[in-house]
């Protein structure tokens, strides 16, 4: 076990150190010049090598990167130009709604997913089956940014329950939860119902089936526990994916989460704030599927010998 | 020529949804390509005093805030939504499809760095978050989109070709090819290539709806393609701030993007299914690892 950790972790390696070194060659691809662009077109020729000067830009590539691998492992990312506040602590202020939304939607994927996969699964080929088939298909299809304002339309202008945006009580989260969740459902959907297929036509189904047990009993007590391991995986896996779609679900609903700072930052050309959200976002990505790797392998030994 | 409509007769036979998906995949490749002569106004002349006005015969699908005919942007919206999902999917695939199949072709040390490093950390972050951060770097434009898109997707097709060139470069006529004197490029090019193209061209094929789909993310996001020229993504956008007083604004290119991206995962599944069944375990794994 100590071995498969530690060869994970190693895999990790590159793909932090490629979002790193991403994140930072991205200020400098910039067309024409990042320091020009953030005073805007006006700005005197002093005062753009001032701020160049003090944001390190007019050293050597080799300096700066350096420098900028060193602040992050002090946890140092800079300067936000919109906040006059550190980078790192704008980000972690807004960290927790980004969780707690992406943990709520991640909740009702799970609500959905597995009932209706296992449905699905159940009366496979018959019409219920067919209509699971065809929603999963439209939740696949429809992107977020076109299904939040159509729950916005139909749930808050249309019928007035629940609130058009921002943060509060659980009613507040409803809508972008769904919307946030709603490709995954999908995916989750798909999963559960071939896994519960594969388990239904397994041999001790038979053998469970053959001494007279009623079918919720074959289909819950034990097609369906052995067919969760790969639908939590599935699940760890797209948390992940759930936290970069907050970029444009929290700007729809006014969340005030990591991802409307992205944006914020994108509208306002803050470049180290958006540097920040980007890492902390893909970090978090890493880190989950790392996390969900080493569960799967605690839970399922096979993994590890792989 | 009937040796190709064969196969397409063939494939039509046998999937329901195939067929829809192909028939959803032309009524979009029309309106892309007959964008000017089927809208019936300028997509981006403004006609301030009939702003935001509801569908009627005039306006089939209405007007935006700026008078504009929602119809004929949604027609030109196709356009650029298929242009940059076609040039992305070229792209990234020929780029992935390269250097897949080198790596898998001489293994190695190339094979090890281009696989463990390379392909194993472009797949372990979401890419539309990488391109999100290109595309609001670059700033916006129709090629930077495309650019971005290729440089965080080519990862997928390398990862699909370097396995299926590991399968198929044991096979016996490689070992022929190479007893009569091939080259390696020759091998790869005119021996191995057409034999693994199958299942780049499924995973092509729903690629095409994740470009279209990270199209409008980035467009909606104002980082996509230049304000006026039309983009669904940007047309959704703009209508967030009319939700109550003009709710055709969003309903239209919400409905454009849903069909476009249905068409091409419709298209996918059904030639999935119809090339190779056991094809399908493999490609939802590495579709989920993007």
């Amino acid at each position: 076990m100590l071995k498969f950790i530690s060869l994970r972790l190693l895999f990790a390696l590159p793909a932090l150190w490629l979002i790193l070194t991403m994140v930072f060659l991205l200020a400098h691809i910039v067309p024409g010049d990042p320091v020009q662009q953030m005073l805007g077109e006006g700005a005197r020729a002093e005062d753009l090598q001032q701020l160049r000067h003090a944001l390190g830009l007019d050293l050597p590539i080799g300096v700066q990167y350096g420098r900028y691998l060193s602040g992050i492992a002090h946890g140092n990312l800079g300067e936000s130009f919109r906040f006059q506040q550190p980078v790192t602590r704008v980000i972690l202020t807004h960290y927790p709604a980004t969780l707690e939304l992406a943990v709520f939607a991640l909740f009702v994927c799970a609500a959905i997913g597995i009932p209706a996969g296992t449905l699905a699964a159940e009366k496979r080929g018959r019409p219920p089956d067919h209509a699971v088939g065809v929603l999963t298909l439209f939740g696949l299809s429809v992107p977020n940014f076109a299904l939040g304002p159509v729950l916005i339309l139909i749930f808050s202008v249309l019928l007035g329950w629940l609130p058009v945006s921002g943060r509060g009580g659980p009613s507040h989260l409803l809508l972008p939860a769904i919307t946030l969740g709603a490709a995954l459902a999908a995916i989750l959907t798909r999963m559960v119902r071939s896994s519960v297929i594969e388990e239904l036509s397994s041999d001790y189904v038979r053998t469970a089936r053959a001494k007279g047990l009623s079918n919720a009993a074959v289909l819950f007590r034990h097609a369906f526990r052995n067919a969760l391991i790969p639908i939590l995986t599935i699940l760890g896996l797209q948390f992940g994916t759930l936290l970069a779609g907050t970029i444009v679900t929290e700007s729809i609903f006014a969340w005030p989460g990591v991802g409307r700072l992205a944006v914020q930052a994108i509208e306002a050309r803050d470049y180290p704030l958006l540097q920040g959200c980007i890492l902390l976002i893909a970090v978090s990505y890493v880190l989950v599927n790392l996390l969900t790797d080493l569960v799967y392998a605690a839970v399922d030994p096979r993994v590890r010998f792989e | 020529m009937t040796s190709l409509l064969k196969p397409l007769r063939d494939f039509l036979r046998h999937s329901v949804p195939g067929r829809f998906g192909l028939a959803l995949t032309a009524v979009l490749v029309i309106a892309a390509l007959a964008a000017p002569w089927l809208a019936p106004y300028n997509p981006i002349a403004q006609d301030l005093p009939v702003r935001l006005a509801a569908p009627s015969s005039a306006h089939w699908m209405g007007t935006d805030q700026l008078g504009r005919d929602i119809l004929s942007r949604v027609l030109f919206g196709a356009r650029v939504s298929m242009l940059v999902s076609i040039s992305v999917v070229l792209g990234a695939g020929i780029i992935g499809l390269a250097i897949g199949s080198l790596a898998g072709y001489f293994g190695g040390w190339l094979d090890r760095f281009v696989n463990v490093v390379l392909i194993n950390a472009f797949l372990s972050f979401p890419g539309i978050l990488l391109a999100i951060a290109f595309a609001a770097f670059l700033g916006p434009g129709l090629g930077k989109v495309i650019l971005a898109l290729v440089v965080t997707g080519w990862a997928g097709y390398a990862r699909l070709a370097r396995a299926q060139i590991l399968q198929a470069k044991e096979m016996e006529y490689v070992l022929a090819a190479r007893s009569l004197g091939a080259s390696h490029l020759r091998i790869l090019i005119r021996h191995l290539l057409p034999n693994i193209l199958q299942p780049v061209l499924v995973q092509a094929t729903i690629a095409m709806a994740g470009a279209i789909l990270a199209e409008s993310t980035l467009s909606f996001l104002g980082v996509g393609v230049l304000a006026p020229m039309p983009s669904w993504g940007a047309m959704l956008n703009d209508a967030r701030s009319h939700l109550f007083d003009a709710p055709h604004l969003v309903v239209f290119p919400a409905l454009a993007v849903m069909s476009a991206v249905l068409a091409f995962n419709l298209l996918g599944d059904a030639l999935r299914d119809w090339l190779d069944p056991r094809m399908r375990a493999f490609l939802v794994v590495t579709s989920l690892a993007r």
